[in-house]
């Protein structure tokens, strides 16, 4: 069993390998490999996370055996390990759905290097979960960049080549305020590992030395990672990049690549400035203060957009709004809620994205609500999936986003008085907010188009790998709705050994 | 206080550098000037954890003479770092250019605002 403690490092390799391989199959060939993967990715962190439910305790892995300060280290507990094997499933499961898109848009030839990107998006997520060190942090945040903005601009039309520049230029003042942030820590404390970071960071904080090179790394590391992740006021990319990305692409940049900046950040939270020292620096209020304008403004600018990939867009901006919410809320119940929200946002926006570009196929490419009347009849399975979808952000009782409402409003009340009535005063905001755009789009997609004639109805078996996909998506989702509690206190077990 | 940023002057040359990097990111219009404030800030930071590992009166880490105390040598660590990067500033620079080329493949200028207005306008005309 202790076999499986070398896991995580086979992973990160293989990831690698896989992606310089997949440049030199064919595409279909990158594809399998890449879909082993992911899978294999998946399995072998359930195993890690059995592993670790079993025996308790994080365990430090020693890349080379070298002890700190001069070895590189992963560590991994039940939060990391349940964290990838999620990503990895989303990943898979993703790249399943968008198959189909794939093979209409992106050109013959280029298909290889796409799945060589997901494998690379695959290794730095893995890496930003797993690992102890910050400067690697930074190394894998920078590969992250780089290959999410590969997956970008796999479809070379003007639109989509401008939101790539955008999205290049918020990410690299994101990693050039983290990277900034990293040299100020390592420059007052000496160290990079993780472990000893926390040790001389509460020394520091107790004895009040270099206090204020201490909180400059703390603002810049928390900005560096909210401009990442796309934190209001720095979402403005956000509509742009998902808007022109193909389906899968931005399903796989909203619900993983933001998710793992904001995974990194709560690890950093926790095992480098500790959170007493954290939500003793006040840095707290400004990310609730920012995470719940991100939530109303993403939500009143997804109602304003009448392009309905740039309003799934917004409402990502949203959803990243309440991972933030609940970090600056409380770092017992608040970061929990986070969490679960982390993985409730994963698991249900690639699949609205992937609903909202099938819709989109069948109405021969139209993305404004007034020429999707009707989408839904013509393709009925996406319709439902995106309306299942949209119930799961609204937080309809029996799914994900339920529970994540639930968890935030037993956050808000552990909280002090004046963080109790804005959470509240939030989410009840944002929930009528939700329910006006998801309803709007909704109501298009099921009005009875007045040609009916002019799109012919789509198949299932012209898109089984996609309602496969779907399905799939949609019955963890209400799995978790149901059955929450058990995720729950698995969360609330491995936030207590973080 | 003027001793004081005298003393640590590379790290106050470092800090200006990394504003003027950043400014010229975020206002310049111009994509390559961009990219050029892109690669001012990472020199910024590379200065910054350089000087963090440089001891006055020491050696550079490589033992040509026999000598393994460590007192006779800068720290290492920094220079390894600001190594690894600057690999990683180099290929972000890279696909940046890439993407500028194609941008002005299509659009023939740098401009970006100029670009996005032309990139809205064809986004208005689609269904």
């Amino acid at each position: 069993m202790s076999f499986c403690l070398n896991f995580p490092l086979f992973l990160l390799v293989g990831s690698l390998l896989s992606a310089v391989l997949s440049c030199a199959l064919e595409k279909n060939a990158a594809r399998i490999l890449c879909m082993a993967l992911t899978i294999t990715s998946f399995a072998a962190n359930l195993v890690i996370g059995i592993y670790t439910y079993r025996t308790g305790q994080n365990y430090t892995y020693l890349m080379g055996h070298y002890p700190h300060p001069w070895g590189n280290e992963l560590r991994i507990g039940l939060t990391e390990a349940l964290f990838s094997a999620a990503f990895s499933l989303i990943l898979f499961l993703t790249l399943l759905g968008a198959r189909k898109t794939l093979i209409q848009r992106v050109q013959q030839d280029k298909g290889r290097f796409y799945y060589c990107m997901c494998d690379l998006v695959q290794a730095a997520l893995l890496a930003l979960v797993y690992t102890n060190d910050l400067f690697t942090g930074y190394v894998f945040i920078e590969i992250c960049t780089l290959s999410s903005c590969g997956i970008l601009m796999i479809r070379e039309n003007g639109k989509t080549i401008l939101a790539s520049v955008r999205y290049m230029i918020f990410s690299l003042i994101g990693s050039g305020l983290f990277l900034l942030g990293v040299i100020f820590l390592y420059g007052i404390t000496g160290h990079l590992l993780m472990p000893n970071l926390r040790e001389s960071i509460a020394g520091l904080s107790a004895d009040g030395t270099y206090a204020l090179p201490l909180l400059a790394s703390m603002c810049l590391i928390v900005t560096g990672l909210s401009v990442k992740s796309g934190l209001f006021p720095f979402h403005i990319w956000m509509a742009d990049t998902y808007g022109a990305a193909i389906p899968g692409s931005s399903g796989i940049l909203s619900g993983l690549v933001s998710k793992g900046y904001s995974f990194l950040l709560i690890k950093i939270i926790f095992d480098v400035f500790g959170t007493d020292v954290f939500y003793a620096s006040g840095i707290h209020n400004v990310v609730f203060a920012l995470g719940g304008l991100g939530v109303i403004v993403g939500s009143v600018s997804a109602i304003r957009e009448n392009n309905v990939l740039r309003m799934c867009a917004y409402s990502s901006a949203a959803q990243i709004g309440y991972i933030y919410m609940g970090l600056g809320l409380s770092p017992v119940l608040g970061m929990e809620a986070a969490l679960f929200q982390i993985l409730a946002h994963a698991f249900t926006k690639p699949a609205l994205f992937l609903s909202a570009g099938y819709l989109t196929d069948s109405m021969g490419g139209a993305k404004k609500f007034r020429n999707l009347t009707g989408a839904a009849h013509v393709n009925p399975a996406a319709g439902a999936f995106f309306a299942f979808g949209a119930f799961s952000m609204i937080g309809l009782p029996l799914t994900m986003g339920f529970i994540v409402k639930y968890l935030f409003g037993a956050a808000a009340f552990e909280s002090t008085h004046l963080k109790l009535i804005p959470t509240l005063l939030v989410l009840a905001v944002s929930t009528v907010l939700n329910t006006v755009y998801f309803a709007r789009a909704i109501l298009h997609f099921y009005t009875k188009n007045p040609n009916p004639d002019v799109y012919s109805k789509v198949r299932v078996r012209e898109q089984k790998t996609y309602i496969l996909s779907a399905s799939v998506f949609a019955a963890l989702n209400l799995f978790f709705g149901i059955f929450a509690k058990p995720l729950i206190d698995i969360l609330a077990g491995a936030l207590s050994v973080f | 206080m003027l001793q004081a940023l005298w003393n640590n002057r590379i790290e106050v040359a470092a800090v200006i550098l990394f504003a003027v990097g950043l400014t010229t990111l975020l206002l310049h219009k111009n994509l390559l000037k961009k990219i050029i404030g892109l690669n001012i800030m990472d020199t910024a930071g590379y200065l910054f954890l350089t000087s963090l590992g440089y001891i006055e009166g020491r050696l550079a880490p490589i033992i040509t003479d026999g000598s393994t105390d460590p007192e006779r040598y800068v720290n290492p660590l920094p220079a390894g770092l600001v190594l690894t990067g600057i690999v990683v500033s180099v290929s972000v620079t890279a696909v940046m250019l890439a993407l500028t080329l194609r941008l002005y493949r299509r659009y023939h200028t740098l401009n970006l605002d100029e670009i996005y207005k032309m990139v809205h306008r064809e986004q208005e005309e689609e269904p």
